[in-house]
C-alpha cells in the first residue's frame, strides 16, 4: 500500500480518471437538462403567444357593412350651438338620422339585410359627423357594424338562415371585416360588435396607482425601518414571521378584507379603483417589503461605515446610500408585486369589481372594471364574437403588463450602480 | 519617483528620529482613554487600556489578529455603536471631554474623529461627489465655489489630485485600489477632522500603493492627530512615532516606536516582533 502510494500519485491511477470521466459526463448532463427547460419554457411561451395574436387579431376587427347614406334627400343638419359631441349625437336623433340609416340601408341591402345592421349604427353615424360636419351633405358611405347574427354567419357559423345573405352581401362587397380601432376607446357592451377595452383597461391603470402609491412607500418604508433601525428582539422577529405569512395568503382573502373593511368605510365606493386599489396594496406590500429587505440587506456595510465615518446621521446613511443603492432589488421586487396585483381577478370579485360597466371610469371613485375581469367576464359569455374579443382584451392585458415590466427594467439599469 | 526607496522611507526614519527623544509626557494629548474595556455580549474584547494619542505623533497599534486593536480603534470614534451587542466601559477623552458622555453628539464626534477602513470603501458616486459628501452633510460649504475648493484642497493633501483631476466624475469605485484608498482618506480631510483613525490601511494594497499612503500619513501628521492599526511591523516602523502592542485584548505595552522595536519592556512584546508567534 505504502509503495503504491510513493509510487503512483493518486490524481494519476486509472480509477481517478474514471472518476473524472464520470464528473464530466454529469456536468454535460446538467447542462444538458438546463438547456431542456429552457427550450420547453420558449417552446411554451412561442405557443401561447402565437395562439393569442392568431385569435386575437379577430379580437381587432368586426364584421361591417357598407351603407350608402343620400343626405341630399333627406337633410339634416349639424347645430351650430351644440356644446360637445353628445349634444351633436341628439340633435341628429332628434331629426331622425335613425330612420334614414335604417332607409338607406333597406334601399341597399332590403328589408332583410337592413334588419342585420347594428341597432347602434346610427349613433356611429351621428359620431362621425359631429366630428367631420361635412359628412352631413351629399352622397355618402358608411362602414356600419352588422348585428352579431350577421357577423357569426360572415364567419362560417350561426344560424343557417343567414349564411346565404351574408354570401350574397360579400359577394356585392357589402360585408366585409375591417380594423376596429373604436376597441381600444370604448367600454363594455352586451353586443359583441359594440364592445371596447378602454374602460377595463382605464380601471386597471386607475387600480394600479392606487396600488403603488399605497404599497410602494408603505413597503419600502416598513422594509427600511425593519432593516435600519428596528431592535432585534421577539416582536421584530413576529412581525417578520407576520409579513412572510402575509405574503402567502392566498388573494381572494384580501378581497374578504377589503370587503370586511374598506367597504364598511366607504359603503359608498363598491367597484371603486379606489378600493380595488387599496385591497391590491395589502396584497403587493408584503412582496416589495421582502425584496426591499433583501437589497437593503445587500448593500455592503463598507458603505455605511464609510458614511457613518465621516459623521453622517443614521438617517442620512438610508436616505443618501443605502436606499439609492438597494432602489433596483426594491423596483424588481415592486414590479413583481405589480404585476401579480395586475392580474388578479379574485379579490376584486369580492368588492363588486365584476360590475357591467359600460362606460370609462372617470376618476378613482368611479365604478370600473379591471382588464382581468373584464376578460374573466366576457369568457363567460356565449356569444361567438365574445371569444374573439377576449383574446383581444388577453393581448391587451399581456402587452400592458409587458409595458410596465419594461418600465421598471428600464429604471432598474438606470439606477443600477457597481461597487 | 522609485517607490522602492519611498518604502525604505527616508522620510519616515528622518521625522522619527527627529522626535525619538521627546517624552512621551510632554503636551496635552488629543485623545486620553482611561480603564477602557469593550465587551461583545458576555465576552470581553479590550481589557482595561489606557493609551494617550497626541496630534504630533502617528501612533501605531500593532498585536495578532484577534487581539482587539481594531475594536479599540473603533471605541475611539463609536463605531462600535452600530454593533448592538458591543458595549465600553471606561472613559475616551477628545480634549478632554469624554466621547461616550451622554452630551456628546456622535455625529459631530465623527465629523471630529475621521475614519479610514480596512478595504477601500469609495461611495459609488463620482469623485467629486465622494469628497463633497462630508462638507455637504455638515454644512460646510457656502456655495459650489467653496465646494469645489474644498474637493480640490483634500484632494491634493491626500496626494490624488494630479491623478484625478481631469476626472472627477468618474465614478469612485473606477479608480485602482491605492487610488481609491486615498481617495477614502481625502474623503475623511473634506471635513477637516482633528484625528484620523486607520484600520490597516494598506492590507488590500500592493508594496507601491502602500508606499504612496505611508508617505501621505506621514505628511498628515502634525495637522491630524493619527492612529493607525497594521499589521505590519515594518510599516509601524516606518510610519509611527508610538507604538502599542496589543496582545488577547490587553495593551501590553505602549511607547516610543524605536523603544518598542529595539528595547521592549515585556517580553510578550519581544516574542511578537521578532516573530516568534503571531
Amino acid at each position: 500500500m505504502s509503495d503504491m502510494v510513493e509510487n503512483i500519485r493518486p490524481t494519476r491511477t486509472p480509477a481517478f480518471e474514471a472518476r473524472l470521466k464520470k464528473r464530466y459526463a454529469s456536468e454535460r448532463r446538467f447542462k444538458a437538462l438546463g438547456l431542456g427547460a429552457i427550450l420547453f419554457s420558449i417552446a411554451v411561451l412561442v405557443f401561447l403567444l402565437v395562439t393569442m395574436a392568431l385569435n386575437g387579431f379577430g379580437g381587432f376587427q368586426r364584421t361591417e357593412l357598407r351603407v350608402p347614406v343620400d343626405f341630399a334627400a333627406a337633410p339634416v343638419s349639424v347645430p351650430a350651438d351644440a356644446a360637445d359631441e353628445r349634444a351633436v349625437v341628439q340633435s341628429l336623433e332628434r331629426q331622425g338620422l335613425r330612420d334614414i340609416i335604417t332607409f338607406s340601408a333597406t334601399e341597399a341591402f332590403g328589408e332583410e339585410g337592413a334588419a342585420q345592421l347594428n341597432s347602434e349604427s346610427w349613433r356611429i353615424v351621428a359620431q362621425e359627423i359631429a366630428e367631420d360636419p361635412s359628412l352631413a351633405r351629399g352622397q355618402q358611405e358608411f362602414w356600419l357594424p352588422t348585428s352579431e347574427d350577421l357577423a357569426s354567419a360572415y364567419a362560417g357559423d350561426g344560424s343557417a338562415e343567414l349564411q346565404p345573405l351574408a354570401q350574397q352581401l360579400t359577394e356585392q362587397g357589402h360585408l366585409e371585416d375591417n380594423l376596429d380601432l373604436g376597441f381600444l376607446e370604448r367600454a363594455d357592451a352586451t353586443d359583441p360588435q359594440l364592445v371596447g377595452i378602454w374602460g377595463a383597461l382605464k380601471g386597471s391603470i386607475l387600480t394600479m396607482i392606487v396600488t403603488l402609491l399605497l404599497a410602494f412607500p408603505i413597503g419600502v418604508l416598513a422594509a427600511l425601518y425593519l432593516e435600519e433601525y428596528a431592535p432585534k428582539n421577539r416582536w421584530t422577529d413576529l412581525i417578520e414571521v407576520s409579513i412572510n405569512n402575509l405574503a402567502a395568503v392566498p388573494s381572494i382573502i384580501f378581497g374578504l378584507l377589503g370587503l370586511a373593511v374598506f367597504l364598511w368605510i366607504f359603503p359608498s365606493y363598491r367597484s371603486a379603483p379606489l378600493i380595488g386599489g387599496m385591497t391590491l396594496a395589502l396584497m403587493t406590500m408584503p412582496v416589495i417589503v421582502i425584496a426591499g429587505r433583501n437589497a437593503i440587506k445587500a448593500v455592503p456595510p463598507s458603505i455605511r461605515d464609510g458614511a457613518l465615518a465621516i459623521g453622517a446621521s443614521p438617517v442620512q446613511v438610508v436616505f443618501h446610500h443605502v436606499l439609492p443603492l438597494a432602489l433596483p432589488g426594491i423596483l424588481t421586487g415592486t414590479i413583481i408585486g405589480m404585476a401579480r396585483a395586475l392580474g388578479e381577478t379574485a379579490p376584486l370579485l369580492l368588492i363588486g369589481m365584476r360590475a357591467f360597466v359600460a362606460s370609462p371610469p372617470q376618476g378613482f371613485t368611479d365604478n370600473a372594471t379591471v382588464l382581468p375581469m373584464q376578460i374573466f367576464l366576457w369568457s363567460d359569455e356565449i356569444d361567438r364574437g365574445f371569444v374573439e374579443r377576449t383574446s383581444a382584451a388577453i393581448i391587451v392585458l399581456l402587452v400592458f403588463l409587458l409595458l410596465m415590466n419594461g418600465l421598471a427594467i428600464y429604471l432598474r439599469n438606470r439606477f443600477e450602480k457597481k461597487w | 519617483m522609485v517607490m522602492s526607496e519611498a518604502t525604505d522611507s527616508p522620510l519616515a526614519s528622518q521625522a522619527q528620529k527627529s522626535l525619538e527623544h521627546e517624552n512621551i509626557e510632554t503636551g496635552e494629548p488629543k485623545m486620553r482613554a482611561r480603564d477602557v474595556d469593550v465587551y461583545y455580549g458576555q465576552k470581553k474584547a479590550i481589557d482595561g487600556v489606557n493609551i494617550d494619542v497626541f496630534t504630533e505623533f502617528v501612533t501605531a497599534f500593532i498585536g495578532p489578529s484577534g487581539c482587539g486593536k481594531s475594536t479599540f480603534l473603533r471605541a475611539l470614534n463609536r463605531m462600535n455603536d452600530t454593533i448592538p451587542s458591543a458595549r465600553v466601559t471606561g472613559t475616551i477623552e477628545l480634549d478632554g471631554e469624554d466621547i461616550y458622555a451622554s452630551g456628546m453628539d456622535v455625529v459631530q464626534l465623527r465629523a471630529r474623529v475621521g475614519m479610514v477602513f480596512q478595504k477601500p470603501n469609495p461611495f459609488p458616486k463620482s469623485i467629486y461627489e465622494n469628497i463633497a459628501y462630508g462638507p455637504k452633510i455638515h454644512g460646510l460649504a457656502e456655495n459650489k465655489a467653496d465646494l469645489d475648493v474644498m474637493v480640490e484642497k483634500s484632494l491634493r493633501r491626500a496626494g490624488l489630485w494630479e491623478e484625478v483631476k481631469d476626472r472627477l466624475d468618474d465614478s469612485g469605485t473606477a479608480l485602482s485600489g491605492g487610488q481609491q484608498q486615498r481617495l477614502c482618506i481625502a474623503r475623511a480631510i473634506a471635513v477637516d477632522p482633528e484625528v484620523i483613525l486607520m484600520d490597516e490601511p494598506c492590507s488590500a494594497l500592493d508594496p507601491i500603493a502602500t508606499a504612496k499612503i505611508e508617505e501621505l500619513i506621514d505628511e498628515l501628521r502634525g495637522r491630524y492627530g493619527i492612529v493607525i492599526v497594521t499589521h505590519s511591523m515594518q510599516q509601524a516602523a516606518r510610519v509611527s512615532q508610538r507604538t502599542a502592542f496589543f496582545h488577547l485584548g490587553h495593551l501590553v505595552e505602549y511607547g516610543h516606536t524605536s523603544d518598542i522595536f529595539t528595547n521592549p519592556a515585556e517580553k510578550r512584546t519581544q516574542d511578537y516582533i521578532t516573530g516568534r508567534y503571531g
